[in-house]
């Protein structure tokens, strides 16, 4: 019995991914457990492995195809024994009409669309875009109206009418952005389309002036998520700085006292069996004090506010082709050793794009820390679902004044930027209150 | 042993036959289980045979113009019996036709009595016996009846409902309508053109109060000229029944209370849906207030039980119904794109003289979305088909967006109107704006010419003002 592989669907978020390599070709018998492909999305490379053994009948989705929807069939396994021509012609013709379709823009256009007819056949037909052949679009009036007057392509809409005529619903929810701001004062507003409508670079710089490096699922995502969450979470800021001095000495004496132990894998020496950083207390720090503060440890619903259990606080990751923020999950309950570990271990991981979803996705708060890169003070942008980010900058000797005299103390500025909607301004500054104590008092985290 | 299908609906009303047709239509083995008559409310009790009453006393009120047409005759006479019966043949006929489509698409009838009984099992009761009845889907479409009040409960023979006002057995000389809706507005007309002295009391402060204040004040304006009397803002606080009359004490705002003496009282206070003894609570199926919590698909949340019409909430119309058994039997055989009903593009209709039709926004309610708006009236008076037609009293009013140019709503009063809003509604589900519809060619001569104009006069380019 031939049956599907399916494009999986690697987190709960997860609608299209890019199938990068095929690791079987056609004709190749598998058995369960054998990895077929390696499937890209816009955080991490995973493997697809046989749930069931054969052999591949047909590849129905190439190597190299971006924008593959969940579920669409990428290759079909036949039983040992079976051939394709023979077994399931229509249902193989059916999965490569689906396949294809799967690729096609629109994203709407991957659900086959059912047709039933009086007797109760079921009939599937691919679905054709609005913009069928790039001719005419079927849109109402009063949809292209709105779409005139709000700067949306209407080729860029798949319609939910009658044979899929595009209707003012599909226009109003196309560029939720764009609404959002004509309607925060009530002004159907142009002056605001402007801020939508960004126009094309291409048009500023002669060809050949520039390379031109295409966008991959990572870069896609980090400019569609933090797009939303800048223009759709009302930010604020809140800055404080800590004085380092006295972490800096636990950490010395902290990191002075690790023991030596077998330096691994073609090591012959020993090192030291830790090495915390500064990073490391401000994760714990931010930890113990999200489980002081639980308003800020929270997430935004349409219809409520979600107060996490735990602490699961994000660390943002550079990677050389952009930038992840995995979780040490439950943070409150591990010790820096445990922190230092993890935080090594997901950062190694990210950077050989072998996260999973679960290590990435949610969590209650993030770090991120640009401090290393001499960096004083910046504003970072909301990583949603979590309403609260953590800039953290260089720790720097600077000019105190301690009773009346000056003197000199290591000051680290942090800025956290809070969503608006979750936290107010005396909740996020009774947070940042405690964190500070925790990071100038290190020692009070064990209160 | 227990019949089977795939559908089982309950109620024979607009909602249930059609939805029972249009599963029929997909392939579905379906049953209707009907305790009266096929047709419901609607045709055998509402719509139709009030619509046939109607027809009665609007040519008598055209055989009193009749000089005004050139025309001589003289000693009329109308037998209440006689429009009654016409009124019940009408009503019987199409009763028997909507058997007949039943026939015709091969569902099932049963007569009796529906209770859920879990795992998609019907009882069905009938002069004391039971059967079962087993579908994959149960569609319940209970409709709704008469709301009363206490104290003011009808007794079927002084104080009546809109069933006996349907079958007068004899003509009342006067009569006390309680409720200026649709039904109750219906009646009053009914009486009045008839004849009977009438008087109706709304407890808002206006007829017709679902209407657009323009057009509810035009409105009233013609009852009154035609010798209805109108309270509004007044409440029955007692009916006391005597013999062969009712006197009813009014309360209006102020506190101040009168005594009206009457032959009949119509109650046309609402309705409420018919929720009880169909087995919701034991099946887990929300009520609220009188109604069923149904989702936009007719889904009530229990598995394989669905709900439509207006047992579900208004707006109580069988059109409303009508089209939501058509999304329910779609939902349920699985046809794609089904979308949920839009009651902004739901028209009401009132069949009374003069004829009333709204589609959508009144122009308070568009204004209150806080959009800017613009508001196009057309009087019958500049249309010459109306002048013809000896019918120059009415009006048309459009209410239009004034940016994206959406027709928001169109709210008529006059003559044949309730034939005409349909055009507004078709433009309005098709998404048509106002460029459009000034751009149709509307026939001269005819009453539609005062669509279009109402649509220019929005732009302030009404040719014929």
């Amino acid at each position: 019995m031939a049956t599907n592989i399916l494009m999986p669907a690697l987190s709960p978020t997860m609608e299209e991914g890019k199938l990068s390599r095929w690791l079987v070709k056609e004709g190749d018998a598998v058995k369960a457990g054998d990895v077929l492909a390696e499937i890209e999305t816009d955080k991490a490379t995973m493997e697809v492995e046989a749930v069931d053994e054969g052999w591949i009948g047909k590849i129905l989705v190439p190597a190299g195809t971006d924008g593959v929807k969940v579920n669409a069939p990428l290759a079909l396994l036949l039983a040992e024994g079976e051939q394709l021509g023979v077994v399931a012609p229509s249902a193989a013709k059916q999965n490569i009409e689906s396949a294809m379709n799967a690729q096609d823009k629109p994203a709407k256009a991957a659900a086959l669309k059912v047709e039933v007819r009086k007797s109760g056949t079921v009939t599937a037909t691919p679905p054709k875009p609005a913009a069928g052949g790039g001719t005419r679009i079927f849109a109402s009036p009063l949809a292209r109206r709105i779409a005139a007057q709000k700067g949306v392509d209407l080729a860029t809409l798949v319609g939910s009418g009658p044979r899929g005529r595009i209707v003012k619903s599909d226009v109003e929810q196309s560029k939720s952005v764009v609404r959002a701001l004509s309607t925060k004062d009530g002004a159907a507003g142009s002056a605001i389309l402007g801020v939508a409508m960004l126009p094309d670079a291409k048009l500023f710089y002669p060809a050949g002036s520039y390379d031109e490096t295409p966008h991959d699922s990572m870069r896609k995502a980090i400019a569609k998520r933090l797009t939303s969450a800048k223009t759709l979470i009302p930010h604020y800021y809140l800055t404080v700085d800590c004085n380092l001095d006295a972490l800096l000495a636990a950490r010395e004496r902290m990191n002075t006292a690790a023991p030596l132990v077998n330096g691994g894998e073609g090591r012959k020496d020993k090192i030291p069996a830790y090495k915390l950083s500064v990073n490391d207390f401000i994760v714990k720090a931010s930890a113990m004090a999200l489980m002081k503060h639980r308003d800020v440890n929270a997430s935004w619903t349409d219809t409520a506010i979600l107060h996490h259990k735990e602490a699961n606080v994000g660390v943002a990751v550079a990677l050389d082709f952009g930038l992840i923020t995995p979780i040490v999950f439950q943070a409150q309950t591990k010790g820096l050793v445990e922190i230092s570990a993890e935080i090594k271990s997901l950062a190694t991981r990210a950077r050989e794009k072998k996260l999973k979803p679960s290590e990435y996705e949610g969590g209650g708060f993030s770090v991120s820390n640009l401090g290393m890169l001499g960096i004083k003070n910046f504003t970072a942008i909301i990583n949603p679902p979590q309403s609260c980010i953590l800039a953290v900058g260089a720790g720097e000797a600077c000019p105190i004044v301690v009773n009346g005299k000056i003197e000199v103390a290591t000051l680290m500025t942090v800025t956290m930027s809070v969503d608006h909607r979750v936290v107010d301004g005396s909740t996020g500054a009774k947070f940042l209150a405690t964190f500070k104590q925790f990071i100038e008092e290190p020692a009070s985290m064990l209160l | 042993m227990s019949e089977s299908y795939d559908v089982s609906v309950v109620g024979g009303g607009p909602g249930g036959y059609v939805c029972a047709i249009r599963c029929a239509q997909l392939g579905l083995k379906t049953a209707v289980v009907e305790r009266e008559r096929m047709g419901g409310i609607c045709l055998n009790w509402g719509c139709i045979p009030t619509k046939a009453l109607l027809r009665s006393s609007e040519i008598w009120h055209l055989v009193h113009r009749l000089d005004e047409f050139g025309i001589s005759a003289d000693n009329f006479k109308f037998d209440i019996a006689k429009i009654v019966a016409r009124s019940r043949a009408v009503s019987k006929q199409l009763s028997d036709g909507v058997s007949f489509l039943m026939k015709k698409h091969k569902i099932t009838v049963i007569a009796g009595e529906a209770k859920l009984a879990g795992n998609g099992k019907l009882t069905v009761s009938k002069d004391g016996q039971t059967s079962s009845v087993t579908a994959k889907n149960i569609v319940l479409a209970t409709g709704a009846r008469a709301r009363t009040f206490p104290g003011l409960e009808p007794d079927g023979k002084l104080v009546w409902t809109y069933r006996e006002a349907m079958v007068p057995d004899r003509f009342p000389q006067s009569l006390l309508v309680v409720g200026s809706g649709a039904i109750g507005i219906e009646f009053a007309s009914f009486y009045q053109t008839l004849g009977a002295k009438v008087t109706v009391v709304e407890l808002l402060d206006r007829v017709l109060p679902a209407e657009d204040e323009e057009i509810s004040a035009f409105a009233a304006k013609a009852f009154t000229k035609q010798g209805m009397k109108l309270k509004t803002g007044t409440e029955v606080t007692e009916l006391k029944r005597g013999a062969d009359s009712v006197t009813c004490t009014l309360k209006d705002k102020s506190g101040k209370t009168e005594q009206v003496t009457v032959e009949r009282v119509i109650l046309a206070t609402g309705i409420v849906g018919n929720v009880e003894d169909i087995g919701l609570e034991q099946a887990g199926i929300q009520v609220a207030g009188t109604h069923v919590v149904a989702g936009e698909y007719g889904e009530t949340g229990v598995n394989g039980v669905w709900a439509i019409g207006d047992l579900v909430g208004g707006p109580w119309l069988a059109h409303k119904a009508m089209h939501e058994g058509v999304i329910v039997a779609e939902k349920i055989a699985g046809v794609p794109g089904v979308h949920p009903l839009d009651t902004n593009n739901v028209p009401g209709c009132t069949y009374c003289w003069p004829q009333i039709a709204s589609v959508g926004l009144t122009e308070a309610k568009a204004k209150a979305t806080g959009r800017k708006i613009k508001v196009g009236r057309f009087p019958f008076l500049g249309n010459g088909k109306a002048i013809a037609l000896g019918e120059a009293d009415g009006l048309i009013k459009t209410v239009f967006d004034a940016t994206t140019g959406e027709l928001l709503g169109a709210h008529l009063v006059g003559a044949e109107v309730t034939e005409l809003i349909q055009g507004y509604v078709v433009a309005k589900t098709g998404e048509l704006t106002d460029s459009e519809l000034s751009r149709t060619i509307f026939p001269h001569p005819t009453l539609s010419e005062i669509m279009h104009e109402a649509v220019l006069a929005a732009e302030g380019a009404a040719l014929h003002i």
